[in-house]
């Protein structure tokens, strides 16, 4: 299947987010669909897909002008979007969750388990999965919903597969899977939109790279003509010279420290230290434990075992209160779930670890609210037309600014980031490394999440590797490298630096 | 950028005001079809008639907000007025007694939300449950016969039947406690908790918020309004009947709904129930002021608040 958009134009309200934008994908190709968040990827391919109307402009598909009324049109007629956010059903089981609004059935409705199951085998073997059909979907790890979801769009016989961040929450090993699936489609004459974040995929599985910014189109070409600094160059519209600033760390003394931390069942015996002015990573594969730990000693999931000192005293936490007032903050993985009240507006949602301060009497004080939180969003440059905006109506990274500037206001001692830049654009991904030296640099012990190693290796002091609950390793940030770290975290052993 | 700026106040402004409209428009029929309707007589007695319930829906608002709901509002308006006539009856002064059971109604209500909380048991269920529970105790304590015999008592009897500078007191308690909710709801980090509860629990907890505390003292609050509604209903009966309140937390769940709260949380305004309350006291007053026939009165009442919530819907 061919696909032609031409000069595509969309406004929401006064808001224009597409203005005149050119894109085509050719059958069997890979197509890198790239720009910060905001410059108009999704909404585009929200376009093609029948989800909203366009203004203006063209859409041909092979050699025929269509406009799809609505995202059943779209997957009748062969193009499937796997959306960023997953749609799982956590009560129901991974076949359930496979054939949702699909099911195969008899001429009286009733549902047809044998057939299905088959189809489901079929689908799981070429993406070697080897997950239970009968297990609650819930129970799966976010990674393993992800390929469900991309399991339910192969088995659709789709021409046209969009992909909008697939791999955000992947293992290395899925991801190779996944690689090699779409290898095996592109010869079958299936293409693929490809929108990631992620800079070394693009260059690793696409053919050709369309980069948006602001609503326009500002480059299309074959990937192998471009590379690197040109794309985030020309995503970001300015020089990039590199993705993390630099670090100059000046480690103080330990502010933090957990001893013999065990949660039955998730993970045990866990220590660790954390000075102030440094960046701990957290690094390890999904499902590892890393987010459980941290969890536990925030007191949002119970612990069984173990100690925890601030500043050398030993305290109790019993839940997220009790951290709070200990000068602890935690920006969760999931910002819209756990971080956010997405209804609350920018100015609600930064005041509310601070109410405390910011309504001693229990009086809400709104001058200082307002001193406050205008002060926060400068500091963060937080992009809105005003503090009364919903959190719900903003972009991913500004949303993410959100969640941080809430928790600096506390003045916490640890400040925990899981995931911090999780599918947010390269812009505000540097933006928010800077915050990170800004704060350690007065004095604030960060611990940091995350899953994509550049991150762990570029902005860590020291890094942690989790394996199945336990700490497999520590390494200091300049001697470490992508394979040490991946050889802990599959539960590899290093080699002694004497036998080598 | 200019037309979306001021657009969209524009529109928000409307579907605040929108109760406030249906109102309106409802006076003008009422008042079309029945023009002694507007008799400042008969506004005086429509505010002393919402005042009960418009006191048990402010509570019930800050439940709904918080995504919960209170089914036992109407049982702990009968049990508390049942004890508190009982009280007046074995001599205790009357204004002492209204305070002993408004405390007694706000620790029935914190008891349900200890089970909510503590007990971690749905709202809906747990209220159910105390609904039957608390009724069950009016029963008991009354021998299911209304205690009367209250006395002849100025100050009780001014509570639920008197005027102060020609307005009902209960309209006037009403209003006051109405500005005192509208204070901490919109005013103070309670109120932002509230809030913030009902937009996103997790989100609530994770950023220090004991939201179990601030949920025991909304259920507690809804008792205390129901308490003092049942004070007041008392004092206009000068007798406790075992049966009173039945299906009272119908309709403050009516009012809560039609002045624009989300049922799912984290959504309203209590001025918003003031209106709704309004809304269902100018429904039963216009509808008896017409002749309607009661049974007809009630399908009335349930077609108007389907029409509201359908134009809600369709806001959103």
């Amino acid at each position: 299947m061919r696909i032609e958009m031409k000069n595509i134009h969309k406004s929401f309200g006064a808001n224009k987010v597409l203005d005149g934008v050119y894109f085509t994908l050719e059958p069997g190709e890979v197509h890198a669909l790239m720009g910060e968040n905001g410059a108009g990827k999704s909404t585009l391919m929200n376009i093609l897909t029948g989800l909203h109307k366009k203004d203006n402009g063209k859409i041909v598909i092979d050699g025929k002008e269509t406009d799809f009324q609505s995202p059943k049109e779209a997957e009748d007629a062969g193009i499937m979007f796997i959306h960023q956010e997953l749609n799982i059903w956590p009560e129901m089981t991974v076949l359930e969750n496979l054939f949702i609004g699909k099911e195969a059935t008899n001429k009286l409705g009733i549902l047809n388990t044998k057939k299905m199951k088959a189809l489901a085998k079929d689908v799981f073997k070429r993406l070697g999965m080897t997950l239970p059909l009968e297990q609650e979907a819930g129970l799966c790890s976010v990674g393993e919903q992800q390929m469900i979801e991309i399991a339910k769009a192969l088995m659709t016989d789709a021409k046209v597969i969009i992909m909008d961040e697939p791999t955000s929450a992947l293992t290395d090993r899925e991801i190779q899977r996944l690689f090699q699936l779409m290898e095996s489609l592109k010869k079958d004459g299936v293409s693929i939109v490809y929108i990631s974040h992620r800079m070394e995929e693009i260059f690793t599985i696409c053919d050709r790279i369309t980069i948006m910014r602001d609503g326009k189109t500002v480059h299309t070409s074959p990937i192998k003509e471009t590379n690197f600094d040109e794309v985030v160059k020309k995503m970001v519209g300015r020089e990039l010279k590199d993705r993390f600033p630099e670090r100059r760390p000046k480690p103080g003394k330990i502010v933090f420290e957990v001893k013999n931390l065990t949660r039955k069942g998730y993970f045990e015996n866990i220590h660790f230290s954390l000075r102030s002015g440094e960046i701990l990573g957290i690094s390890g594969l999904m499902g590892a434990g890393r987010t459980e730990i941290m969890r536990s000693l925030f007191g949002i999931d119970p612990l069984d075992e173990g100690e925890i000192f601030i500043d050398g005293q030993k305290v109790t936490i019993k839940n997220p209160y009790d951290a709070v007032r200990k000068h602890m903050a935690f920006a969760t993985e999931n910002r819209k779930e756990e971080g956010l009240i997405l209804d609350f507006s920018i100015r609600e949602n930064i005041s509310l670890p601070n109410l405390f301060s910011l309504a001693p009497k229990g009086i809400v004080q709104s001058e200082e609210e307002e001193k406050f939180v205008d002060m926060m969003s400068k500091r963060l440059k937080i992009k809105t037309s005003s503090i009364e905006e919903a959190a719900g109506n903003l972009s991913g990274g500004n949303q993410q600014k959100v969640v941080i500037a809430k928790w600096i206001g506390i003045g916490p001692k640890v400040l925990i980031l899981d995931e911090p830049t999780r599918g947010i654009d390269v812009g505000a991904k540097r933006e928010i490394y800077q915050l990170m030296n800004e704060l350690t640099d007065r004095g604030m012990g960060i611990i940091m999440i995350s899953s994509e190693l550049p991150e762990i290796l570029g902005m860590s002091d020291r890094i942690l590797v989790i394996h199945e609950g336990k700490i497999a390793g520590e390494l200091q940030g300049k001697e470490a490298d992508q394979e040490t770290i991946m050889t802990l975290a599959t539960g590899g052993k290093l080699h002694e630096h004497t036998n080598n | 950028m200019n037309t979306q700026t001021t657009k969209r106040p524009l529109s928000q402004v409307f579907s605040k005001l929108g109760p406030l409209i249906a109102l309106v428009l409802l006076f003008v029929v009422v008042a079309i079809l029945n023009p002694s309707f507007l008799a400042p007589l008969n506004i005086l007695n429509l505010l002393r008639q919402v005042s009960i319930n418009a006191l048990i829906a402010f509570g019930m608002t800050f439940v709904i907000l918080t995504g919960g709901i209170d089914l036992s509002v109407g049982s702990m308006l009968a049990l508390s007025s049942a004890l508190m006539a009982g009280m007046i009856v074995s001599g205790m002064d009357p204004i002492l007694a209204i305070i002993v059971s408004v405390l007694l109604g706000t620790l029935m209500g914190m008891f349900n939300g200890l089970l909510i909380t503590k007990g971690k048991m749905a709202p809906f269920i747990a209220t159910l449950a105390t609904m039957t529970i608390y009724r069950g105790l009016t029963l008991v304590y009354t021998d299911g016969n209304p205690i009367t015999g209250l006395g002849n008592h100025y100050t009780f009897q001014l509570f639920g039947q008197g005027y102060f500078l020609g307005i009902p007191v209960p309209a006037i308690t009403m209003i006051i406690t109405f500005a005192i909710l509208w204070f901490v709801l919109h005013k103070t980090s309670f109120g932002r908790k509230t809030y913030a509860i009902g937009g996103n629990e997790k989100a609530a907890i994770i950023s220090g918020i004991q939201v179990n505390r601030v949920k025991w003292m909304i259920y507690g609050l809804a008792g205390t309004m129901s308490a003092l509604a049942g004070a007041i209903l008392t004092s206009r009966l000068n007798s406790a009947e075992p049966t009173a309140g039945t299906a009272y937390e119908m309709d403050a769940i009516a009012a809560v709904v039609l002045g624009g709260t989300s049922l799912s949380g984290g959504r309203g305004r209590i001025f918003g129930t003031l209106i709704g309350a309004l809304i269902i006291g100018t429904l039963n007053n216009g509808l008896n002021l017409l002749g309607v026939s009661s049974f007809y009165q009630q399908v009335v009442k349930g077609v108007v608040i389907l029409i509201a919530v359908l134009i809600d819907r369709r806001k959103a």
